[in-house]
């Protein structure tokens, strides 16, 4: 599709979707209102820049479905991922949402070079996470067969790709890099002794250099993909050329923001993502906050697709942290260690790599009332903070209680994370 | 029936991370305020360990340690004196397990006249009353002061 004809295309849909939240949403309803903007205002496609942005912390304002424009009867499903502080964002889908995002995923898919006659191992977790249901239901739209593995049991997942001849498969990159650690330690070469071709890697952050070492020891292609469960889960990814992911520009509308002053950056301008999600029924956004850093880049790509295209994700605008493909705010970690009165208010987060897994250590300090001469009672004071923790962040980090008064103390904007990962 | 208060002794407790210099910053302190250690022992986990010690002034040891930042608590033991000889430390140990009462924990220094137990159990009063009833002898609590 011409360039011109899709951003038609875009109006359009903006002005059906901003007139539509005008008088069916409460939320954006007041939202367009304060900001003194009314449908009658989007007349091009550069006026989505007169409507207001919304953050993460709107959706944990309006726990748990106070944004959804479909009535409960209307919803086929949900996913529910991690918040700021104890609410978790949860994402409702009717059935034409679940239709789109399939649909984007089913483009990526083909984009990578995947088909009818490929083998797809979903090595994506199963389950509240987006990624696993996402990426299986746009594999099958695509005709290939899903190999749902999920998470966890390495040596399982081997087996399975060399058996059922799996053809590429969708997974953190570094879980695939453990992967092939595992496979040398099997005597198994993913390069000689697999039908191994691709891999479409995402849900944490990586590099060129990771990207190249994977393609040069896996000898696979392997593509960068990218979503967030707020716009639906993993949707985009790159094409053939390796350079840059594209954004279905039926389905979103991207800008570039300064995230200081919100002013819209121009092509290959480094700033924050937001996304318009242009169809979408049960949870619409509008000019979404990503906190996601990257750049827009100029002109139409070399495989032919007018889509924009964005580079690969560089930062973030707040303090998330990904570890293994899951969000961790260390808000949270402060919100959770508030509730247990064993440990004491300070803590920090060190985060490692271990081989190719990362590795999370929350250290605490322990209250002097809770310290006990027994080493087993201090034992199971650590395990009921690790399990805590696990509950409420879906992951299991360590824990190492300190001494009171020993973790350094902070005035005004804290650094509480000590991230030695080399990406 | 004896008093069983004369023979707990508060055996002071601190909690240390696991790493170097920890030991030295509490012995140090000791020094200082010219607190004599008797016994110590240290228990160590993962990441951590308790520094348990038996001081002529636990309350001047726990002050100081306090005040420099240690985590400190006083335990309750017992000390019994042992023969120092084979087969000592088992009579008291099935004394105690034929009683059912169950030792925690328990360190030994050897003292100028005996081998001394210090012992950390779930019962105290029952095992000061079961020992002394067999004849062990249990240090008084006044001994360590």
């Amino acid at each position: 599709m011409p360039v011109e004809d899709l951003k038609k295309q875009q109006f359009r849909l903006l002005k059906t979707l901003v007139y539509r939240l005008y008088s069916f949403s409460p939320f954006y309803h007041d939202r367009m209102k304060a900001a003194g903007v009314h449908p009658d205002d989007i007349n091009t496609l550069e006026d989505v820049r007169k409507l207001p942005f919304m953050y993460k912390r709107d959706l944990r304002d309006n726990y748990p479905d106070h944004i959804f424009t479909a009535t409960q009867d209307e919803l086929v499903r949900y996913h529910v991922s991690s918040g700021t502080t104890g609410k978790p964002t949860v994402v409702g889908y009717t059935r034409k949402d679940l239709d789109n995002w399939t649909t984007a995923l089913a483009r990526s898919l083909t984009a990578c070079g995947l088909g009818r006659g490929d083998v797809i191992q979903v090595a994506y977790g199963y389950g509240l996470f987006t990624g696993g249901l996402g990426m299986h239901y746009g594999a099958e739209r695509i005709g290939a067969t899903v190999v749902p593995a999920s998470v966890g049991n390495t040596e399982r997942q081997i087996e399975l790709m060399q058996d059922l001849h799996v053809t590429a498969i969708a997974c953190t990159p570094s879980y695939l890099i453990h992967l092939g650690e595992t496979a040398a330690k099997m005597g198994v070469s993913i390069k000689d002794d697999t039908s191994l071709r691709v891999g479409v890697l995402g849900a944490e952050p990586w590099s060129e250099e990771m990207r190249r070492r994977i393609q040069d020891e896996l000898g696979i292609r392997a593509y960068d993909i990218y979503g967030t469960s707020e716009l639906s889960g993993p949707m985009f990814t790159e094409c053939s050329e390796q350079n840059g992911i594209h954004i279905w520009g039926d389905l979103a509308l991207i800008e570039i923001v300064d995230p200081e002053t919100g002013r819209v950056l121009g092509p290959n301008e480094r700033g924050e993502l937001t996304i318009t999600i242009l169809q979408k029924e049960a949870f619409p956004m509008i000019r979404y906050r990503t906190g996601d850093i990257t750049v827009m880049y100029d002109g139409v790509c070399a495989c032919g697709r007018t889509h924009p295209r964005i580079g690969r994700i560089s930062g973030r605008v707040d303090d998330m942290l990904i570890i293994r493909g899951i969000n961790v705010f260390p808000s949270q970690v402060e919100h959770t260690l508030m509730g247990i009165p064993e440990v004491g208010q300070h803590f920090q987060i060190v985060v490692d790599r271990k081989g190719s897994l990362d590795t999370m250590l929350v250290r605490v300090e322990l209250s002097p009332e809770a310290f006990s001469d027994k080493i087993s009672d201090i034992m199971s004071i650590r395990q009921k903070v690790g399990a805590i923790l696990r509950s409420s962040l879906n992951i299991s980090p360590g824990v190492e209680l300190v001494e009171p008064g020993t973790l350094p103390r902070y005035e005004g904007k804290a650094k509480i994370v000590i991230d030695r990962r080399k990406i | 029936m004896m008093d069983t208060q004369d023979y707990i002794i508060r055996q002071v407790s601190i909690f240390s991370e696991n790493r170097p210099g920890r030991l030295a910053a509490i012995a140090k302190a000791m020094q200082e305020e010219g607190i004599n250690i008797f016994a110590f022992s240290i228990a160590e986990a993962k990441g951590f360990g308790v520094v348990r010690a038996l001081v002529d002034r636990p309350e001047d040891a726990h002050r100081k340690l306090t005040e420099m930042g240690f985590m400190v608590s006083f335990t309750d033991v017992i000390a019994v004196s042992m023969r120092d000889q084979p087969g000592g430390l088992y009579e008291i140990a099935k004394m105690l397990g034929d009683a059912e009462i169950n030792i925690e924990y328990s360190y030994a220094y050897s003292g100028r006249d005996a081998a001394v137990l210090i012992l950390r159990v779930d019962q105290v009063d029952e095992a000061i009353n079961l020992i002394s009833a067999h004849g062990g002898e249990l240090l008084k609590a006044g001994m360590f002061s």
